[in-house]
């Protein structure tokens, strides 16, 4: 991210720790990224990155008392203009930007949505806390929020519970709650995940589509290296709690630079080559995410690995719009 | 196809429930494997390719229809004359978290199998045990480990290590590397394409997944509501799609590169309740391309050229559009 474009969201140096029986563990211990306005960043990383984790101290949903941001800082510039701190926020004033200037879609809409409520009335609360809505307005204003995301018949489905709907219509509803109060920034974290591919198409055109029309930035949290390529702008990707790499889609996919982004985009089943018997044979990365000890997380599994990666912390370096946090990123060939 | 098949299954329907309105999840599917082949059964739920698999294993009764192991029909077979079938056929489950008994160490989640089929005891049964662990790529002193001191992966290959100890002809594996991050599916791929090699194994590979299908699969067969929509050579299925929702389903799996065209063709509205299924083609009410005639009969299987066939009135790749498309 170039210096001249104010940031939406800045995240610098994040560190969160959470308490555990077995004392305490850093699942996010260096997180450097920024969200500009109108710009999706998809958050890369497998189970354990701290991608999802780190999502969720942006809304100060982090469990608590168990965990903490412990380092570092959440820069979110309001409608006002001012920029604050979401990590020092006080939970009032949290609560007051989530869903009016920060809004959320997890994966499960069914769990994420109360399944005693109509649509229409979980909208509508929103709309009333937030905006200030009458009653019947809120009612209005939901209905038109169902219509926006495309639900057939939203006169009539506004009074329907989750349950009568479909997994994608219910991410619609999500959606169409993350969007009532006109948000600038959207988390979606793995908002497709459970979804059918088909259907999974729809709801990427329809974030896509709202984007555009209302011009908010979009962190968009995935494991999916398919739907980053199809929707984001710039890429950050996570490893053992890190990132790793930043830069635009395109240089990611085309010129990884950390070792880690090249072998998990070796792994998809789509760059499998062909072996010496003729069989077709996808790449994998030995071993697992193990203990964090010195030096790089990944230097146990990376094939470009020498001594000096194993000793002392390894800095996240940037260069034009490329961060990558690697000794050897500027010697090994792209 | 010129040997004897391994699993032939025609006409196979399951319905759940009772009649005016049961989930009509499997409709007259037929198809067949050879020895040492692996099928990939493709689709999105409720299209009935779990259902499939559990019919093929006999864990569910079928409603109608055949299902021949090595030409002996055992689809109407009480559960007591079907230890044969148990041996030759084993599962590899989704969810390696759910699959394993967490009260069990994994030598006795391995060693059960080859109890109830008494093919080892002892110091055998030990040695056997250590032997299959190796196989997956398990150190063999983990045998006396419980499962939740596994990560998902080494579950997985757990999983598959039970699958293989009764030494089968086929494994039906239902969404096996789904639940796994993409580094680790990567490992599990090659090792089930390994294990096929040196075993001569036959597979059902179900999966929602496109590209792990085209990869570890000889032939595609593409399933929607219950029917079969095209079935064929991997290649073919994969690279020359003949049934409009096979193109569908290609068009809507993201492909991971920012170059590859953006707008694609795409599909509206929901999959359709199996409790309510359209009438004639399954797929009309979403398809492109349908007519009015597509809502009259189900369009039958038909050849496209050597073994790959597709059920659709209209034939994209020569041109029998209706008008109005």
């Amino acid at each position: 991210m170039s210096m001249n474009t104010p940031s939406l969201l800045s995240i610098q140096d994040l560190e969160i720790r959470f308490r555990t029986e077995d004392g305490e563990i850093a699942p996010v211990r260096g997180v450097t990224l920024s969200v500009a306005p109108g710009e999706t960043l998809a958050l890369v990383g497998e189970s354990g990155s701290g991608k999802s984790v780190t999502s969720l101290s942006v809304m100060g949903l982090l469990p608590r008392p168990a965990g903490r941001v412990s380092g570092g800082k959440i820069l979110f510039r309001q409608r006002s203009g001012r920029t604050v701190d979401l990590a020092a926020l006080p939970l009032s004033d949290l609560r007051g930007l989530r869903g009016a200037e920060i809004a959320m879609v997890f994966q499960e809409p069914m769990t994420s949505l109360n399944p005693v409520l109509t649509v229409g009335e979980q909208i509508a609360e929103s709309v009333r806390l937030h905006m200030g809505l009458g009653h019947a307005s809120a009612l209005k204003r939901a209905e038109e929020m169902l219509d926006l995301v495309e639900i057939p018949h939203a006169r009539r489905r506004v009074h329907e519970y989750p349950h009568q709907m479909s997994g994608g219509m219910r991410q619609r509803v999500m959606i169409a709650l993350a969007m009532s109060c006109n948000p600038s920034l959207l988390i979606a974290d793995e908002p497709t995940t459970a979804l059918d591919v088909t259907i999974q198409a729809q709801i990427l055109a329809l974030i896509q589509r709202l984007q555009r029309e209302i011009g908010m930035g979009v962190l968009f949290i995935t494991h999916n290296l398919g739907v980053v390529a199809e929707i984001a702008d710039r890429v950050t990707v996570m490893y053992a709690g890190q990132v790793v790499e930043t830069g635009s889609v395109g240089e990611i996919f085309r010129t990884p630079r950390h070792p880690y982004t090249n072998a998990l985009l070796n792994c998809l089943p789509a760059r499998a080559r062909r072996g010496e018997d003729g069989r077709r044979v996808v790449q994998s990365i030995p071993g697992s995410i193990g203990k964090i000890g010195d030096g790089c997380a990944f230097a146990p599994r990376c094939v470009h690995a020498t001594d000096p990666c194993g000793v002392g912390t390894v800095l996240l370096e940037t260069e034009m719009d490329r961060s990558v946090r690697c000794l050897r990123w500027r010697e090994i060939p792209a | 196809m010129s040997a004897l098949p391994l699993l032939a299954v025609e006409g196979l329907t399951k319905h759940f429930g009772r009649a005016p309105h049961p989930v009509r999840a499997v409709e007259d599917v037929s198809f067949h494997v050879a020895p040492g082949e692996v099928l990939g059964l493709v689709g999105e739920s409720g299209s009935g390719k779990s259902t499939i698999g559990r019919l093929v294993l006999r864990l569910i009764h079928p409603t109608s229809g055949t299902i021949r192991f090595e030409g002996e029909d055992i689809s109407r077979r009480p559960e007591r004359q079907l230890k044969a079938l148990r041996r030759n056929a084993q599962m590899v489950f989704q969810d390696p978290y759910a699959s394993l008994n967490p009260r069990l160490r994994v030598r006795d989640i391995i060693g059960e199998a080859l109890d109830a089929h008494r093919l080892a005891s002892g110091s055998r049964r030990t040695e056997r045990i250590a032997e299959l662990l190796e196989t997956v790529g398990l150190p063999a002193a983990h045998m006396s480990r419980f499962p939740h001191e596994f990560s998902g992966g080494q579950r997985q290959r757990i999983g598959i290590a039970r699958a293989l100890a009764v030494e089968p002809k086929l494994i039906i594996a239902d969404e096996p590397v789904s639940a796994l991050d993409v580094s680790v599916q990567a490992q599990v791929i090659n090792l089930m394409q390994d294990l096929r090699q040196r075993f001569g194994l036959a597979m059902l590979f179900i999966s929602h997944d496109l590209d792990v299908v085209e990869l570890m699969c000889d032939r595609i067969a593409v399933l929607y509501l219950g029917r079969i929509m095209e079935i064929g050579s991997a290649k073919d299925v994969a690279s020359r799609p003949r049934h409009p929702y096979t193109r569908a389903l290609l068009a809507a799996s993201p492909k991971a590169d920012p170059d590859a065209p953006k707008i694609r063709r795409m599909l509206t509205g929901d999959i359709p309740s199996p409790m309510a299924p359209p009438s004639g083609c399954v797929f009309r009410t979403r398809c492109p391309i349908a007519t009015e005639e597509c809502a009259r009969n189900v369009p039958k299987l038909r050849s496209a050229e050597g073994d790959h066939q597709f059920a659709c009135l209209y034939d994209m790749a020569n041109d029998e559009r209706p008008a109005a498309a």
